[in-house]
């Protein structure tokens, strides 16, 4: 499909390539604010919005989505305006950047780089810069506070997710996502179970765990979800945002999630291939597959959000300084001894 | 190292006890009531709107002075004698008219002591919740069955009937006055009679009698 549209027109053919992605965000981000306001209803044994749309308030971020539209435009007067404006469109295009070089399905990835891992948490990266932009540049203590704990989180745990995303890597043998995906097609562990990267390797499992523990802090999510702390930071770094601004730092955050936990189905679950070998493949099923993949993660993510209280802010850096980074650091080398002997 | 694997343990250990409670929340039945399309059925006794049944009532006041709060006004009208008001369905005789009867829902405190004096129990809550208003005033609850110009003849008629009464009694008492007055006349008479009559026979001993 790539290579037909380029042929055609190389304008049309970034245009179209810059939209899948964009529209699947955004599809995804109404769903999940929606689905997350259902399942802590449930969890909390309530229903959730009821009324919007008919059955079960499905239009609720609908409705919300245009609130947001109408609402002022607030800039603190002694902001700085730059910055406070251009911080949540930076967030954004940080965490859209990074899904280029997400396979979606077996006929679509955004771009086929080599260097696709690498890429994805550089981009994400800049995530942590505007989160400090913002907190700076709302000239409001509770922001900045936000933002120099997200900073601290973010740049802290970037270590624990990279080493367990290295150790995939050094099990696959490649960079690029596509590559990686392909490698796991088949379903003949021990006879049964699908070539999944997670249960080739003992050690693979507990990369995952770490793995996970590190984008729950990556995205900001509980119990690690400091940055924006809405009981003692009042929303962090989003306090003085309001209307379409603060919907942008809200899709960014939503499509983090997303991004990180489809990373994490790319290279623990199989990205888009079927769990049943052959069965149920082909390019459409595979998009079917690796969102229900995705979505399974960030259901995951919501179930413990609406379980765990917070940690404080000296545990979090105990955590991540003194288990998970030595931790993630020794099963990178078990790892690498499992693949030299067998 | 032996403690940290134990803490570890303790504390996925934790989090996975916590995340079971979660789900089984999450797949087990909610308790939310969707509030204007369903209601909760008002348990038996429940406190809330005041009704009267303003044919039942006798006007004996009895709710009115035993509301703490002050929110219940009464005005009774005497019935004239050539009206009967009827009896009411516990076979109480009603004998006034009720010319005003306001409960102030906005004051009262649901605290039910007016339910219990009546002797008709006329006056009782009913399960009825959802009266808010825009205007305090609209609070104010008129039971009264009185159209206003039946009040003014009403009242005009016991004033009538009171102020026939009242010349009635005057009257009364003027002749029994009159009656008094006469016989105290007549006795005085009567008296001298005799006095003159004995003062003719031995008015000496008379005098000495008053020494
Ligand atoms: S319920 Fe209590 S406060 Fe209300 S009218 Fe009766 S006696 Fe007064
Ligand atoms: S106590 Fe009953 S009968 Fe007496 S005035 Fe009140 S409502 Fe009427």
């Amino acid at each position: 499909m790539t290579e037909y549209l380029t042929n055609i027109n190389p304008v049309a053919a970034i245009l179209i390539h810059a939209a899948i992605p964009l529209t699947i965000i955004l599809v995804y981000a109404l769903v999940a604010i929606w689905g997350e306001r259902k399942i802590a209803g449930f969890i909390q044994d309530r229903l959730g919005p009821m009324r919007v749309g008919g059955w079960h308030g499905w239009a609720q971020s609908i409705a919300d989505l245009l609130k947001l539209i109408q609402k002022e435009d607030i800039i603190p007067t002694d902001a700085s305006r730059f910055l406070f404006k251009f911080a949540p469109f930076m967030m954004f295009a940080a965490s859209y950047a990074a899904f280029a070089v997400i396979p979606f399905s077996s006929a679509y990835i955004g771009s086929m780089v080599n260097i696709g891992v690498f890429y994805l948490l550089a981009v994400t990266s800049v995530l942590t810069l505007s989160v400090i932009m913002a907190g700076w540049a709302s000239n409001n203590k509770w922001s900045l506070l936000g933002g120099m704990r997200s900073a601290a989180q973010m740049v802290s745990y970037e270590v624990p997710t990279i080493a367990t995303v290295l150790t995939v890597i050094l099990v696959a043998g490649s960079l690029n996502l596509m590559t990686v995906t392909e490698m796991q097609a088949g379903n003949d562990t021990l006879g049964f179970l699908p070539n999944w990267l997670i249960f080739q390797n003992p050690f693979l499992i507990s990369a995952f765990i770490i793995f996970f523990i590190s984008i729950l802090a990556e995205s900001h999510r509980v119990p690690f979800d400091l940055p924006e702390s809405e009981s003692e930071l009042v929303a962090g770094y989003q306090t003085e945002y309001s209307g379409m601004r603060w919907a942008m730092f809200m899709l960014a955050e939503y499509a983090d999630m997303l991004l990180l936990s489809l990373l994490g189905a790319v290279l623990f679950f199989g990205g888009w291939n079927s769990p049943f070998g052959d069965f149920m493949g082909g390019p459409l099923w595979g998009y079917f597959w690796f969102m229900l993949k995705g979505l399974l993660l960030v259901f995951v993510m919501m179930w413990i959000r609406w379980t765990l209280p917070r940690y404080r802010v000296d545990q979090l850096m105990h955590i991540c300084w003194s288990i998970l980074i030595p931790l993630s650091f020794i099963n990178l080398v078990l790892t690498a001894l499992w693949e030299v002997i067998f | 190292m032996r403690n940290a694997v134990k803490q570890s343990w303790i504390t996925f250990k934790s989090i996975f006890t916590g995340m079971g409670v979660t789900i089984r929340h999450f797949f087990g039945p909610t308790v939310t009531l969707q509030y204007p399309d369903e209601r909760m059925e008002l348990p038996k006794g429940a406190r809330a709107r005041l009704f009267v049944n303003i044919d039942d009532c006798i006007g004996c006041n009895l709710c009115a002075r035993a509301c703490p709060v002050n929110c219940i006004d009464i005005e009774t009208v005497a019935a004239t004698q050539d009206v009967d008001l009827g009896k009411t369905s516990t076979g109480n005789p009603k004998r006034f008219w009720l010319t005003r009867f306001n409960i102030d829902m906005a004051k009262c405190m649901y605290c039910d002591l007016c339910v219990h004096p009546c002797p008709t129990n006329c006056i009782y809550m009913v399960p009825e919740y959802e009266y808010s208003e825009y205007d305090r005033s609209n609070l104010v609850y008129h039971f009264s069955n009185l159209e206003p110009d039946m009040v003014a003849e009403v009242k005009e008629k016991a004033e009538l009937e009171a102020e026939q009464k009242k010349r009635d009694r005057e009257e009364m008492m003027r002749k029994k006055a009159e009656e008094k007055a006469k016989k105290e006349m007549e006795e005085k008479k009567k008296a001298e009679e005799k006095s003159e009559a004995t003062s003719d026979d031995k008015p000496a001993n008379d005098k000495q009698g008053e020494e």
